[in-house]
């Protein structure tokens, strides 16, 4: 009889629990919610009537995107590419040479070796504001100014935290593979590019998540390192909405802010297993 | 047997190790020193820098704009860190209690990490005057307003974070703890407080020390929602931004209309990484120390 109360009073625990976290479900939507409907409002609106559904004179239909297209004179398809082309050098970059330098650290572990690795961790905890102004000094004496170049910069900021993690791993993978490898008759390269390289995949995975969620939604490194007149990621692009002129465009810059984040949504429900243990095993760095 | 591998390996030193450490110095070692360097010279560009000494650390710390964001941001890092933590723990334990669609509620909490603070900025900005407008005013119009504006943008976006590395924490409690616990007689919240808390302490580590750091760091955001409004005319003509953090205040000094002030900014930046890295690596200690030996 006991037991049986217990379980009843545990069951409408739970429904409560439920209710609650299918509150604050609806409540973390409603951001973004309230983007989509400002989207579509004439811009007079957005902050008149910011909660109200975008029906009769509100409705401003596609103009929003349509205006947002080429506001603040500069065109949003370009922003929208030259993000696409940083992130993915970047990631691309990182991931292969970083891999590479563990790998070598892990192995050979000489005095140089421990240096460069200890300066990695040490770099995890320095503010990026430490470095900018150098950095952007430098990355522009060495023209590393341009989409294809700025990805060396990345390379060099982010290296920090892929070594970190890549070591890691390595370090967990038996010596032995490799010199069966070795054995074989396989040199250096071909040992890393076919038996160390195919095994690093979850990490590879892990680190490269992390990389693209970073350089895709930066906003200071870019700005200081391009030359934001002629090369602009979609961060700044909607930064510069708002500087450029007094007043803003709030119902093109929703819709702007839509178009942004519908692919990062899209990229997350089709990755979600990956994206949350690629945070969680990027956390455990402390 | 050892230096069979290690011998052919070093050879190739140049193609592994050459592209990350020539990135890494130009990246982060050269800038790195420049900038020590930097924060003790008196300099418009950096080929004129002329060595004077701590005088810049000297106008930084007497500047009464920075010491303004520093304890505004250090109020800021405090009342989020400890927000955050706590809503994130409750909402994993949550999620942990066997509850149905547990993944969906995981998914929904966890998605506004992937937007950038820029765009999250934008977004709640909207929300917020579209309130505050009701009642005639506007987020930049009160301090107050500000301060807790990034509050609630800033929980909306790290609770989901700190939420997944708490839930794999709770999920790494050994389940018989928890089970002797209960024939042992202890109530909810003792087992609560006397085992799943001492458990989970390499979590509560994790999430107090990013919480803390990313409290101090935070940028994007802070332009994006406020940037500084409003702001305070002092009697001696300079203006204190009222919601301005650390890390914008510094950009602000670097790149504000004052362009003889780039030796106090970067002395500014120098303190801020003694500050950041400081204030870090004593958490961790702090928190290490409470850690269950496993």
């Amino acid at each position: 009889m006991n037991k049986k109360e217990s379980l009843s009073a545990e069951r409408r625990r739970k429904t409560v629990l439920s209710v609650v976290l299918a509150a604050i479900c609806i409540i973390y939507v409603l951001p973004v919610l309230s983007v989509v409907i400002n989207s579509f409002k004439y811009n007079t609106f957005v902050k008149t009537d910011t909660f109200a559904l975008p029906v009769g004179e509100m409705w401003a239909g596609f103009q929003n995107f349509i205006k947002g297209m080429t506001f603040g004179n500069y065109p949003f398809w370009k922003s929208v590419l030259f993000s696409v082309v940083i992130t993915v050098l970047s990631t691309a970059l990182i991931l292969l040479f970083t891999s590479m330098a563990a790998w070598y650290i892990a192995r050979v572990n000489s005095k140089f070796c421990k240096a460069v690795y200890f300066l990695c961790v040490f770099s995890m905890v320095v503010p990026f504001q430490m470095v900018m102004f150098t950095l952007s000094k430098t990355a522009d004496t060495l023209h590393l100014n341009t989409p294809w170049t700025i990805p060396i910069v990345y390379l060099g900021f982010g290296a920090g935290l892929a070594i970190f993690m890549f070591v890691g791993f390595v370090k967990s993978i038996p010596l032995e593979i490799e010199e069966a490898a070795a054995i074989d008759g396989c040199g250096p390269l071909r040992t890393y590019f076919s038996v160390v390289f195919p095994m690093l995949k979850p990490t590879l995975i892990s680190v490269g998540i992390l990389e693209i969620m970073w350089v895709w939604n930066d906003y200071l490194l870019p700005v200081l390192v391009l030359d934001i007149n002629e090369y602009r990621t979609i961060p700044i692009h909607i930064q510069y909405l708002k500087g450029s002129y007094g007043t803003v465009d709030l119902g093109a810059t929703m819709a702007l802010i839509l178009l942004s984040i519908i692919p990062v949504i899209i990229f997350y429900l089709l990755c979600q297993k990956h994206i949350i243990k690629g945070v969680a095993a990027g956390a455990v760095k402390g | 047997m050892k230096n069979f591998f290690k011998n052919p390996l070093r050879r190739w030193a140049w193609l592994f190790m050459g592209p990350v450490v020539a990135a890494f110095a130009i990246g982060f070692v050269w800038p790195f020193i420049q900038g020590i360097w930097l924060s003790l010279c008196k300099f418009r560009l950096i080929s004129d820098a002329k060595f004077i000494g701590f005088g810049n650390y000297a106008q930084a710390l007497t500047d009464p704009s920075f010491m303004h964001s520093f304890w505004y941001t250090a109020l800021f890092a405090v009342v989020s860190l400890v927000l955050i933590n706590v809503l994130a723990f409750a909402v994993a334990l949550a999620l942990t209690s066997g509850i149905k669609g547990s993944n969906l509620y995981r998914t929904v909490f966890f998605m506004p990490n992937l937007i950038g603070g820029i765009v999250l900025g934008y977004i709640w900005s909207m929300i917020f005057d579209g309130i505050l407008s009701r009642y005639g005013t506007s987020i930049l119009m009160e301090t107050k307003y500000g301060f807790w504006g990034l509050i609630i943008l800033m929980c909306w976006q790290q609770i989901g974070y700190m939420m997944i590395i708490y839930i794999a924490g709770l999920q790494a409690v050994p389940g018989d703890m928890l089970e002797a616990a209960k024939i042992d007689g202890a109530n909810k919240w003792q087992t609560l407080f006397k085992v799943t808390i001492p458990n989970v302490m390499p979590s509560i580590t994790i999430c107090t020390f990013l919480g803390l750091t990313n409290g101090f760091k935070l940028f994007d955001q802070n332009l994006a929602l406020t940037a500084g409004q409003p702001f305070i005319i002092q009697p001696d003509g300079s203006t204190i931004k009222t919601t301005e953090m650390l890390a914008l205040n510094i950009y602000n000094t670097f790149y504000g209309s004052n362009s003889a002030s780039q030796g106090v900014a970067q002395a500014k930046a120098v303190l801020f990484f003694i500050l950041v890295a400081g204030l870090g690596l004593a958490q961790l200690a702090y928190t290490r120390k409470r850690e269950v030996q496993q």
